[in-house]
């Protein structure tokens, strides 16, 4: 990367997390002047985005290309105190707590004490959540059950499609204006909300427009004022471009870059949407822009690397807005998900891997950052280039790019009802969830603590850990004549919780439509516009709510030692299982090691183990998948678990499969840490076995060791992998390549890096099976071939 | 029954090649392990499957506990909890080769996307010629790709028997001294080279396979005599180096097996120099298979 590139870099790296009241402060003021308190909601939301973005300060770092912020300066992370409010002890954690903190100065403390916390207490949409919410749901959602994300962020989930940069704020404002005068007041009961909702958008257009406007003028201020000649004419150029776009469709990679970013910082300034908003199939949108300036010669190569490395930083200048209560405490990720998307399949179904999907590997290669991340969308149609390519950037240990099947993702949505081309458009966001691009509004609205309902069970409807009563009662655990007994009671308490769940995701969607519209993203998400719908009214063209489910390679191996032990074998009774859970283990060391070591386990391609996956699986899916939502979407299932696994293993006590009280449960489709001693090759068979087409998204992460990678053959073999998984319709797969801190220690926990396997000389083998020197040489190893 | 086989199997009649061919119909296969994603025995993703049971106890014996013909026990010590747990393990079982069909089956998806198949190593497959020729025809049936890593130590009858069944062989090439060839691996390379000379006829596809094992096959007289024997067999061009590491050692230790190579590791671009020697004569060289 060069100088220029060098120092955004670091700057993006060294800028420390803060909290900044400005958006705060801005929206806060908006409201209490109540010059828009006569308007309808749709919008008064409008005005506040006009008035926040007609306000804020205006941020434009040294040397850089792409200019905005939503900040008054890099990882200057705003607040949204409309959905959330931070209490003072909030701000107090996030300014204190060791992990990921944000700083809190003096002003903005003073801030929120004396004028956002006297305005929004009672206003919030979380207090409007909450009071709706049934005490079933609350008592499941205390427990650990499942979570919630709308109770703290804005419904988003969405990412641009191709129309985001053939458009401009004018084009979509004619779009309105259309729409407008297509309304029929007397025919359409609805025209007159619309009609509010028309004219939002429009006022959010024209806000965006002036916003742009104003980087313009600073940045001309600025090139009056530089005397550095260069910088000058980059200043002059780009102040051009703020003028041009997003008013206008971009004619030029670079206009298609400040053009999407204004976009994006609309989106996440209006509200704070999870799993940030990102510019979707990036190859496909730019290839047509970069060929047509290359040819006329008025880019080159390095000059548009320079450029989407400028844009990459920008990324990584916005943490994702932090939460309040005890998930400001626990929770650690604070990156937002935006997820370049290359490779895959064009509208036509033909391989769409062009020159700028290699340019945008060589920059996610060369900018080694936390945001944006990156995936590489596989067909059976794409060269093998392009996973070799992707593999020599895994090698290096940075897990990024994550491997997608687009033949996969191709058919979930079809599956779905998606028309072909927008399913052949579409790609996943986030983690790995699968969407239509531009068209489609799929919400996660909470993750699912599959354990959590076996323990409930094996409690008869009570949490150990509270004594309360918070299932159904379904029987005492040795009241199961059979395994299939106890399965039934399984699924009853699962059918339960998910109605449980279900039931308040639809109050608070309606909240949302009612009280927090989004006319700026409904703007550049089809079909709002026509529908003259709000994009959380259900005004996209398709619309799905995913309830992600935790843990199921946990559950699997829960079940197998149930079913093993207690019901094949006899060998330990249900009492002694009970009697061995509830006491975490203390003085049943014997049956803890049996269960982790004598016991058949998911991800060994061993049906007697895998039979359950598919079982749960069929369970999780039959109760939520094609239930309707409460704004005409569907609910759907997929499996993922952020970092949540790690929190929905904390609230549960020990487990039949040897786990510990507290421990983490598996994460996504993986076996447990360690459980898999068979190999990749065995880990995709069992992963295989559940129906992938008929989730939204599965999460698969391997362990590899770096020397796996360090020849051609073994590339070759690598790449071999990941198409035979995706011949089986796997979803996704991704590569954490093992470093020297991880085989540390593996050496202090062997029982838990069971599955390690290293490369050694001309073959392979367990890590655990090594003997010390063998092992010390290979994390000397490790640390040369990991960067 | 099993008892008496396996007391058989590991008496010194067991390495004459005709030994197995008695107890055809009644034996299973002895194997001590199955190797799933296996990149470095062939081409392509494999499933390796070690035999149990070796005629020669190489004193760099990657596998020691591969050499005898009968199940072994150990004790598995693994610490959990700060615990030490105790448990005697069986090394080596039985199988049907209806049974280890399903398992080398099961990876088909891999073996076609990747133009890999199933390894039969060891231990000497060649000890159990009845099994191996009858999994192995299993395998060629269904279109697997079958590939033999073998020392070579057998029969030419079992050999050829085998052979028909067999896509690739993999042979093991030490040491050309036939002096030496007893002292380190404890049987005569007599019969190896005439195997390997007759495979040069055979028309199959070979790849010889050659440790370098730091002071008993690097040495410069026996690197000469290697390439020079190989020069005479015009069929062979493909050789793998394969580097010794003392990965085994743990091994050792946990089966309770003597380990006579010590602390030995090759010096530094010793493979590298020998794998240029081969290329410069002509061979496809790579290293570690």
């Amino acid at each position: 990367m060069n100088q220029r590139i060098e120092k955004l870099r670091n700057q993006s790296l060294e800028a420390v997390n803060r909290i900044t009241s400005e958006r705060g402060m801005l929206v806060t003021e908006f409201y209490k002047n109540g010059k828009a308190s006569a308007s309808s909601i749709p919008v008064q939301r409008a005005k506040a985005f006009e008035y926040i973005l007609s306000n804020k300060a205006i941020c434009i770092n040294e040397g850089e290309l792409i200019v905005g912020e939503r900040g008054p300066e890099p990882k200057a992370t705003p607040t949204y105190p409309e959905i959330n409010l931070h209490s003072v002890e909030d701000l107090d954690i996030l300014d204190s707590r060791e992990k990921v903190s944000f700083k809190v100065d003096e002003q903005t403390r003073k801030d929120y004490e004396q004028v956002i916390i006297p305005y929004w207490k009672g206003r919030t949409q979380r207090e409007r959540i909450f009071r709706h919410l049934s005490p079933e749901w609350i008592n499941a959602y205390e427990a650990g059950v499942f979570t919630e994300f709308q109770e703290q962020r804005a419904p988003g989930h969405t990412v641009a499609g191709k129309q985001v940069f053939e458009k401009g704020m004018l084009d979509w404002i004619e779009e309105i204006h259309a729409a407008l005068s297509h309304l029929d007041e007397l025919n359409d009961p609805e025209a007159p909300r619309k009609r509010d909702e028309l004219e939002a958008m429009e006022i959010v257009a024209r806000a965006m427009i002036h916003y742009a406007e104003r980087h313009s003028d600073k940045l001309r201020e600025m090139a009056e004022s530089t005397q550095d000649t260069q910088r000058k004419g980059e200043l002059e150029n780009m102040a051009a471009i703020c003028r041009r776009v997003p008013a206008h469709a971009p004619q030029t990679l670079h206009e298609a870059l400040q053009h999407y970013w204004f976009i994006h910082l609309g989106v996440i300034t209006e509200l704070n949407p999870w799993d940030s908003f990102n510019p979707g199939r990036l190859d496909q949108h730019l290839n047509p822009l970069f060929q047509k300036e290359q040819q006329a010669g008025s880019i080159d190569r390095d000059q548009a690397v320079e450029l989407l490395e400028s844009f990459w930083v920008k990324f990584n200048n916005h943490p994702s807005p932090p939460k309040v209560g005890v998930t400001a405490q626990e929770s650690n990720t604070y990156t937002d998900f935006a997820l370049i998307n290359v490779g895959g399949l064009d509208e036509r179904g033909h391989d769409a891997t062009n020159e700028m999907t290699y340019i945008l590997l060589d920059v996610i290669e060369e900018m080694r950052i936390l945001q944006p991340s990156s995936m590489v969308q596989v067909s059976k149609k794409s060269p093998d280039r392009l996973l070799k390519r992707t593999a020599q950037i895994t090698q290096t240990g940075f897990g990024q790019p994550s491997y997608f099947n687009t033949d996969a993702i191709i058919q979930e949505l079809l599956r779905q009802g998606k028309d072909i081309e927008d399913a052949r458009n579409g790609g996943a966001s986030g983690c790995v969830e699968t969407g239509a691009f531009g068209k489609e509004r799929y919400i996660l609205t909470g993750y699912f603590n599959l354990n959590k309902v076996l323990e409930v069970t094996l409690h008869n409807g009570t949490d150990p850990r509270s004594g309360k009563k918070i299932g159904i009662e379904t029987g005492e655990p040795d009241s199961f004549q059979t395994f299939e007994a106890l399965f039934e009671a399984f699924q009853k308490q699962l059918r339960f919780f998910t109605e449980v769940k279900l039931r308040g995701n639809n109050i608070i969607e309606d909240l949302y439509a009612r009280f927090m519209p989004v006319p700026f993203l409904s703007l550049i998400i089809d079909d709002c516009i026509s529908n003259g719908q709000d994009y959380n009214a259900g005004g996209a063209r398709y619309n799905t709510s995913y309830v992600q489910g935790v843990g199921i390679g946990s559950l699997t191996d829960n079940l197998t030692a149930l079913e093993y032990h207690v019901f094949d074998r006899k060998d330990v009774s249900m009492a002694q299982m009970m009697e061995a859970i509830n006491s975490n283990f203390d003085g049943h060391e014997q049956l803890r090691y049996n269960m982790i070591y004598e016991t058949p386990k998911y991800g060994n391609d061993d049906d007697y183990a895998d039979k359950h996956t598919v079982k749960i699986f069929d369970a999780f899916y039959e109760s939520i998948n094609g239930k309707p939502t409460a704004r005409g979407g569907v609910f759907r299932i997929n499996l993922l678990p952020t970092t949540s696994h790690v929190y929905f293993g904390s609230v549960i006590e020990a487990m039949p499969d040897g786990r510990k009280a507290h421990e983490p449960l598996s994460e996504g489709i993986s076996p447990v840490q360690g459980t898999d001693r068979k190999g990749p090759t065995a880990v995709v068979q069992s992963a295989a076995k559940i129906d992938h087409l008929k989730t939204g998204g599965t999460l698969l992460n391997q362990k590899f060791s770096p020397s796996f990678f360090n020849d051609e053959a073994g590339v070759e073999k690598f790449v071999r992998l990941i198409r035979s998984y995706f011949k089986m319709d796997g979803h996704h797969i991704q590569f954490n390549v093992v470093d020297a801190d991880t085989l540390r220690e593996a050496q202090k926990h062997p029982e838990k890096y069971e599955d390690l396997i290293v490369r050694v000389a001309g073959y392979s083998d367990y890590f655990n099976d090594l003997g010390t020197d063998l092992q010390n040489e290979i994390i000397k190893r490790t640390e040369h071939e990991t960067l | 029954m099993l008892d008496l086989l396996t007391d058989l199997a590991s008496s010194p009649i067991a390495a004459s090649p005709s030994f197995n061919t008695i107890f055809q119909n009644i034996m299973k296969g002895l194997i001590f392990d199955i190797k799933h994603y296996a990149i470095h025995d062939g081409p392509g993703i494999r499933q390796t499957i070690f035999f149990k049971g070796c005629p020669l106890s190489c004193w760099w014996c990657h596998n020691p506990e591969s050499q005898s013909s009968r199940v072994e026990t150990y004790t598995k010590k693994k610490r959990l909890d700060g615990r030490l747990f105790e448990k005697q393990e069986k090394i080596g079982y039985y199988i049907e080769a209806d049974e280890l069909f399903r398992t080398i089956e099961s990876d088909t998806i891999f073996y076609d996307e990747s133009a890999g198949g199933v390894t039969f190593s060891g231990g000497e497959p060649l000890m159990q010629p009845q099994f191996l020729g009858e999994i192995a025809q299993k395998s060629h049936r269904a279109k697997i790709h079958t590939a033999l890593d073998t020392s070579g130590y057998a029969s030419q009858r079992t050999l050829l028997k085998v052979l028909e069944y067999i896509d690739l062989v993999l042979y093991d090439l030490k040491i050309i001294d036939d002096e030496l060839h007893r002292k380190y691996t404890g049987v005569s390379n007599k019969v190896i080279l005439e195997n390997l000379e007759l495979l040069n006829q055979s028309g199959k596809d070979v790849r010889v396979r050659f440790p370098v094992i730091p002071g008993i096959t690097d040495t410069s007289t026996n690197l000469q005599q290697v390439q020079s024997y190989l020069t005479q067999l015009n069929q062979i061009k493909n050789i793998d180096i394969l580097d010794y590491h003392d990965i085994s050692r743990g091994k050792y230790e946990r089966f309770g097996k003597e380990n006579k190579m010590g602390d030995q590791r090759p010096g530094p671009g010793v493979t590298e120099e020998i794998k240029q020697q081969f290329e410069n004569l002509g061979y496809q060289v790579s290293i570690g298979g």
